[in-house]
């Protein structure tokens, strides 16, 4: 995926600036950025609920602003907020969304009981959503944003909210998917615990981005000698 | 293929909204109770205060309770479509609308498919009421029951792509019930449903006018019609050319490039 000279403004205030970013196929990087950074702003315009009104949005060469069907079937969301109808069951809304994307029946139920499977869930398909704890929510949607083979997945906050344990079992199973299945992931956090040395890393500002390479890099180039204060230093010099 | 996967859109969205409705059986009873209680209280009642003259498609005099049925049957998909809205509204307080709309499937047929589904979900409703109807002796000809049926569904899609377009403006379920009544009620009462025009423009000329511009009275007429196997084509039209703009107009608002909430922060951002 390739973002260009994204720009946007909400409510007569400038959200993102000038935005270039690339997430090459099978990678995983990490946007890091405090709250109101706009990273979910970001997310919303690479999933088409805005329209960006300047820059472009490639995903795997398809245009999202001329050819949205193509750039959108090859995405995987996972949204900030929860976004599963809490009054259906994890295969039903597995189901609908399997449908949106005009899976057939078939291979929508066999991937439904796979990835179920795989993520430890499948005794619990026919639960109310309501009835999940967070973090079975969150693998829930993980496995929706899954099911139609997208080969890029974005990930906005997805353990916000979450215990430790539950926290770093999501952060694990999205790296193994990367590993094993070579899906691009676009992680964004505030957290720069879920960050390991060797990712590639975006930190996003105030709707800037303010530096961009491998985590490992990031103290060394700000003369810092921990990451953690690389992070505040450079989200605290842009304030 | 490309239509095989539009076909399996469109099927899931219907089935989830019939999911949905089941497990919210209390909906299914209250769209029944609601008409239920004008025919056996309200049409009774007034029974022999309304006299209705011989006017198309009856062939006779009939009793008022007759004449609301079809008025009813227009009401219960007025509140289905509504109901179905107030659901896109839920939707995306829930987060389930970011799902809709992200799929790799046009905009529009997501919403048409929303529509189409709302519109189903309104026939088992209208037939059970129907059929209770004529245990009470309200009794069409048989055939009209076969031949309300493209009615009900043009009708269904008309005041289901209202409340579509409504939805686009509603940002919170809370906003949605004041909207409701400010949208039913007069919609409902300013019609042909309960009174016909002429009766109307005898107590006042400019309420019939307001009924006469409004597409609630057509999604009357069009049923009470098609009912008694007869075809009114100006309710027909309307109902039509109705429905298209609001639809039309809907799929504008849903689009993130052009729709109303673009255009206010486009406006706001100027």
């Amino acid at each position: 995926m390739s973002v260009a000279g994204l720009s946007h403004r909400l409510g007569g205030r400038d959200i993102l600036s000038d935005v270039d970013l690339v997430v090459p196929a099978g990678s995983f990087v990490v946007l890091l950025g405090p709250n109101g950074a706009g990273k979910t702003t970001l997310f919303s315009l690479l999933t088409r609920l805005y329209t960006a009104r300047c820059g472009t949005i490639e995903i795997f060469g398809h245009d999202l602003a001329r050819n949205p069907g193509k750039a959108l079937a090859l995405l995987g969301v996972v949204f900030q907020q929860r976004s599963v109808d809490p009054d259906l069951t994890a295969r039903q809304n597995l189901a609908y969304h399997a449908a949106l994307h005009g899976m057939p029946r078939g291979t929508a139920r066999r991937r439904i009981e796979a990835e179920l499977e795989r993520v430890g869930l499948a005794a619990e398909a026919d639960r109310k959503i309501r009835s999940f704890s967070g973090g079975e929510l969150r693998r829930i949607e993980i496995v929706r944003a899954l099911l139609h083979g997208p080969r890029l997945l974005l990930c906005d906050e997805a353990t916000v909210g979450l215990d430790v344990r539950s926290r770093a079992a999501i952060l694990s199973d999205v790296r193994d998917l990367v590993r094993e299945r070579g899906i691009a992931v676009l992680w964004a956090t505030h957290l720069i615990d879920e960050v390991e040395p060797e990712d590639a890393t975006v930190i996003l500002h105030r709707g800037r981005i303010r530096w961009q390479g491998r985590a490992g890099t990031m103290a060394a180039d700000m003369g810092r000698g921990r990451l953690q204060d690389a992070f505040r230093s450079l989200t605290e010099e842009a304030a | 293929m490309i239509t095989a996967g539009y076909l399996r859109c469109l099927r899931g969205i219907v089935v989830r909204e019939m999911l949905r409705f089941v497990h919210q059986r209390s909906r299914f009873v209250a769209a029944l109770v609601r008409p239920l209680v004008w025919l056996f209280i309200f049409a009774a009642g007034f029974r022999s205060v309304l006299g209705v003259s011989i006017i198309p498609p009856y062939e006779t005099y009939i009793l008022y309770e007759e004449y609301i049925v079809p008025g009813l049957v227009a009401m219960i998909q007025l509140f289905t479509g509504m109901q179905g809205s107030l659901s896109m509204v839920y939707d995306r307080e829930v987060g389930s609308m970011r799902v809709l709309l992200t799929s790799p499937l046009p905009r529009w047929f997501l919403l048409v498919s929303k529509l189409l589904a709302v519109t189903v979900l309104s026939l088992p409703q209208v037939y059970v009421f129907q059929m209770i109807a004529r245990l009470w002796g309200i009794e069409p000809p048989t055939l009209g029951y076969l031949t309300v049926l493209p009615a009900l569904l043009l009708s269904g899609m008309m005041l289901g792509a209202l409340g579509l377009l409504l939805s686009s403006m509603i940002r919170q379920l809370e906003n949605f019930a004041g909207v409701m009544n400010f949208v039913i009620f007069p919609m409902f009462f300013a019609s042909s449903a309960l009174y016909p025009l002429w009766r109307i423009e005898e107590a006042s000329p400019l309420l019939r006018d307001i009924c006469a511009v409004n597409p609630f009275t057509y999604a009357v007429e069009l049923i009470r019609f098609m009912l008694y196997v007869r075809i009114d084509f100006l309710s027909l039209g309307l109902v039509v050319a109705y429905g298209a703009a609001f639809l039309g107009a809907a799929i504008l608002a849903y689009d993130p490039a052009r729709g109303v909430v673009g255009r206010v922060r486009a406006a706001v951002d100027a």
